[in-house]
């Protein structure tokens, strides 16, 4: 795997995980951060609607889900990283944030935005998942035969 | 090259797009007339006027033929930052963008069908020099007559005798823009 493959890699993980993030939530651990650097606008935030595609079990064919609504942006620094926010929902400011901190993720303050905003939205995005996945494993229903000794 | 092609795009995409929409429209609409379009900026050699109007015809639906004086990995990066159009082969494209020399024989473009004339692409015409001079422009939307720098006559003429089948042209030369559509006579001046 070359560099680039890995930084591509880091990127789709931390890309994901804002999308994925509350609102709420990323404003709130971004709200301690005060410095923000200086940006223009690649693109300003848009609301539009993207077709969620899955495949039956997981590797059947594909089918179209539904449309779900994403508002994106594209934003470049003073020093020139380039961030694009993609997040559920119609919230411009919650693009905007994903955005910056895609862009600020390039600099030398990855490190401090990883601890401050990126590691806690994981963990909680992981809690998260494992409480359903515990609700949903206590309603699972193991089917076996019984031994009917008949012979 | 990455600065290039991720900006350039409308300071306010919905009433920018809004006013160059209406200036493509009258351009179409009054042959031979000159409209400014100004507000987009791609990598050259597209002009301002040739970007606006991608900007606001064109999306992941639209696929657009580049002729070789723009087919350049930083036009084909900006057109899918900012538009999503495919790029294709003129046998299917809804609109072509180049310089006249550039573009191919017109009859590789297709002309739309009996059933749907509007299946047809449209070119966009960069030239060095737009004015309403030259070529004599008669038909719908134009009173008595106009005059266009055009490229040439005998290919227009010949698009005009396939209506209501045929091509539209947009031709463009820094902020100018002019629309010659499918159902104008051309004649020489």
């Amino acid at each position: 795997m070359t560099a680039q493959d890995d930084q591509n890699e880091a990127r789709k993980g931390w890309m994901s995980l804002l999308a994925k993030s509350p609102a709420q939530r990323l404003a709130d651990l971004t709200g301690e951060i005060t410095d923000w650097p200086g940006f223009e606008w690649l693109r300003p935030p848009e609301v539009g609607g993207v077709m969620v595609r899955g495949r039956t079990g997981g590797t059947g064919a594909p089918f179209n889900l539904g449309e779900m609504t994403v508002t994106r942006c594209a934003l470049r620094l003073a020093t020139g990283e380039v961030g694009h926010g993609y997040v559920q929902g119609r919230d411009k400011a919650h693009a905007e944030r994903a955005a910056l901190i895609d862009a600020m993720m390039q600099t030398e303050r990855a490190e401090e935005l990883r601890r401050a905003v990126l590691d806690p939205l994981e963990t909680q995005l992981q809690a998260a998942k494992a409480s359903r996945a515990a609700r949903a494993a206590a309603t699972k229903v193991d089917f076996f035969t019984m031994v009917r000794g008949e012979d | 090259m990455r600065d290039d092609t991720l900006s350039g795009g409308f300071a306010n995409p919905s009433v920018d797009a809004a006013h160059a929409f209406r200036a493509a429209l009258s351009a179409l609409s009054r042959p031979g007339h000159m409209e400014t379009l100004a507000g987009a900026h791609a990598p050259a050699p597209v002009s301002p006027a040739a970007a606006a109007l991608l900007l606001t015809l064109c999306d992941a639906e639209t696929p657009i033929y580049l002729a070789p004086s723009h087919d350049t990995p930083a036009i084909r990066d900006w057109i899918a930052f900012h538009t999503g159009a495919p790029i294709t082969p003129p046998e299917t494209a809804h609109f072509a963008l180049g310089r006249w020399p550039d573009l191919p024989g017109l009859e590789d473009f297709p002309t739309g069908t009996a059933d749907y004339p509007d299946r047809s692409t449209t070119i966009i015409v960069e030239l060095d020099r737009l004015t309403a001079e030259g070529a004599r422009l008669t038909g719908p939307g134009i009173e008595t007559e106009a005059h266009l720098s055009l490229p040439a006559i005998a290919p227009f003429r010949a698009n005009r005798a396939l209506f209501p089948l045929g091509l539209d042209f947009y031709f463009t030369c820094g902020a100018s823009l002019a629309g010659l559509p499918r159902s104008t006579n051309v004649e020489d001046a």
